[in-house]
């Protein structure tokens, strides 16, 4: 059978009729990746005892006429920060190369009772934070349409792993565009919901006021099929929402009558590339052939977003990274050494007469600590730790961190103005195509820069998603983005769906 | 503002983190550039504004008092670097 175009969708009708097996699905995929994720990097770690054991349980269950859930048997691969128990749990860092979940997370428990199949786990940007997936301390992801290319991040191996046809299904985090960006740069279809949509309880937190998880797919109709099953309340997340889960599944592929897009001139000034501008209006034109109307709204400060970002996301995680002490888990520095080189230290001191600077040495604890971090953590993790830990320090705290949450609210306040004017607004996702691997390694500013489509979601707690809507003359994936207001998941896919009956951008596929 | 190595010394203690000197070299001015760009929120009147913490700003969220298992002892130590079938062990600080 020749699955080399298939889709969730299709695959879930094989799988339902019998014609295909999940068994022989994820064999499939299992063997695409032994042949070509050597020169990708998409995963970190595929178990295939453990994946074709759970296919074929699901299997089982159909052929005795059971009834199975909605993912019947899809395999699904899973970035490395979401806890599943027993399963190694690196995030992309040395710092947990030898950890163990010790228990599921709230989505590994639905995909599970969905009965998906859990195919792997995806290479990522060291916890979450990098937009290249060259932070990751393993090895670097690639770009499956040019390899020399990367992915994008921070959940490159959860795009790359779509592109490359490893698995029909993904599942990403999103804190500043981490699944938008390299949904757009793989050319695949990305969704962050709402902050609170889907629990956070097992995810390793980064930011934990914009972290989110969410799905990649080939297809709008795919990424419902997965929010769906992972969307919900859960109590261990106390900002997990309570709020009940439409079934994005069944109303994707109505088409939205009326629909009003907003753009916004800002996003198509200085910076953005002339391919991606171009993709982008001819993709508003095949909205507006559909029946949409276009107008201009304005999002005054989103010119902050980026400058805003850059000190709650590193305050956030110096706070929630400071739990790598050496102590709980993670790596702990060899003390030996440690213990002699401080006795050193001090004694050199003193012989130098510099009695008050031996008083000033580290203690073994706090070494210790200093130690098994610099160790464990890599430099693109130290860099935001640093920026974090010097914005919340005494006599900064307001300039910087106080000073950023009160433009975070104006930020949200554009948003809510703009959005009683319209229902979606529409985009670049970023304003380039995938550069070359390397190419802004040195500079983390031109990096970060990169995120200004994307962060201002994440500040305001919205839903975006990522489509494919075009291609570079280079052969490289131009991506779109759509935003809508709060819990509007429904609204961005059936836009992303509608859009998608009209055109074959989601259909291509790289050359393996 | 231009940050010094000074600066970077001090926060990296703040910050737990042993820096080496090549370290400091690198991050000194990438940091003070990083910080050099989040400045222009400076240019913003945020007087009458109210700090957003929180995209969905819940102040509590309670749940019903009632017991529930937490992880097992054994669970909350297998990752342990060090530890003696009770307790994390951490080297000593009283007493040096």
């Amino acid at each position: 059978m020749d699955l080399t175009q298939s889709t969730a969708s299709s695959l879930l009708e094989l799988l339902g009729t019998g014609q295909l097996t999940s068994v022989e699905l994820t064999r499939h995929y299992l063997d695409r990746i032994a042949t070509h994720d050597a020169r990708i990097g998409a995963f970190l770690r595929v178990d295939a005892d453990s994946s074709l054991a759970q296919a074929r349980a699901i299997d089982a269950k159909r052929q005795a006429g059971q009834p199975v859930g909605l993912l019947g048997g899809l395999p699904v691969a899973v970035k490395d920060v979401i806890a599943q128990r027993g399963e190694l749990l690196t995030c992309g860092s040395r710092m947990l190369e030898n950890f163990r979940s010790p228990y599921d997370a709230g989505i590994i428990e639905r995909l599970t009772a969905a009965d998906a199949v859990l195919l792997g786990r995806t290479n990522m940007d060291e916890f979450a934070m990098g937009g290249s997936n060259e932070n990751s301390a393993y090895f670097p992801c690639r770009n499956p349409w040019n390899t020399a290319c990367i992915p994008g991040g921070s959940s490159g191996g959860a795009a790359a792993a779509i592109a490359a046809d490893f698995a029909p299904l993904s599942i990403g985090t999103d804190t500043g565009g981490s699944i938008r960006q390299p949904a757009g740069l793989c050319g695949v279809t990305g969704l962050k919901p709402t902050y609170g949509r889907v629990s956070r309880y097992g995810l390793v937190a980064f930011a934990s006021s914009l972290d989110q998880i969410g799905p990649l797919a080939h297809t709008a109709r795919d990424a419902a099929l997965l929010l769906q099953v992972i969307a919900g309340h859960d109590p261990r997340d106390s900002t997990s929402v309570n709020a009940a889960v439409p079934p994005y599944s069944q109303t994707v592929t109505q088409p939205l009558a009326g629909l009003r897009l907003g753009i916004v001139p800002e996003h198509f000034a200085a910076g953005l590339d002339g391919e991606v501008a171009a993709a982008v209006k001819s993709a508003i034109n095949v909205y507006e052939t559909l029946g949409a109307s276009v107008r201009e709204v304005e999002l005054p400060h989103a010119q902050y977003a980026v400058a805003t970002y850059y000190i709650i996301a590193p305050c956030e995680a110096s706070s929630n990274l400071a739990r790598y002490d050496g102590v709980h888990y993670g790596r702990r520095a060899e003390m030996g050494p440690l213990t002699a080189e401080l006795a050193a230290e001090r004694k050199e001191l003193l012989a130098a007469g510099r009695a008050a600077d031996a008083a000033k040495v580290d203690n073994n604890l706090v070494r210790m600590y200093r130690q098994s971090r610099a160790e464990g953590f890599g430099t693109e993790v130290k860099r935001r730790i640093m920026i974090g830990a010097y914005a919340l320090s005494a006599g900064y705290y307001d300039a910087y961190y106080v000073k950023a949450l009160k433009v975070r609210r104006l930020i949200r306040q554009d948003y809510d103005r703009a959005f009683e004017h319209v229902d979606l607004i529409v985009g670049p996702v970023s304003p380039t195509t995938a550069f070359p691997i390397g190419q802004k390694a040195n500079d983390p500013l031109a990096m970060y820069l990169d995120d200004l489509y994307t962060v201002s979601a994440n500040l305001a707690g919205i839903g975006g998603i990522a489509i494919p809507c075009g291609m570079s003359a280079a052969g490289l994936p131009i991506g779109l983005q759509l935003t809508a207001p709060p819990f509007q998941e429904d609204r961005l896919l059936r836009a992303a769906h509608m859009f998608q009956t009209a055109t074959d951008w989601h259909t291509r596929r790289p050359k393996m | 503002m231009s940050l010094t190595r000074a600066d970077v010394e001090k926060v990296s203690l703040l910050a737990r983190l042993r820096l080496t000197p090549a370290e400091i070299d690198l991050f000194t001015p990438q940091l003070g550039a990083i910080l050099d760009y989040v400045e222009q929120l400076g240019r913003l009147d945020t007087t009458d504004v109210s700090p957003m913490a929180h995209a969905v700003e819940l102040t509590n969220v309670f749940r019903a008092d009632e017991l529930i298992p937490s992880l097992p002892r054994e669970a909350a130590l297998v990752n342990a670097p060090r530890a003696d079938g009770e307790c994390y062990l951490v080297p000593a600080v009283l007493g040096e």
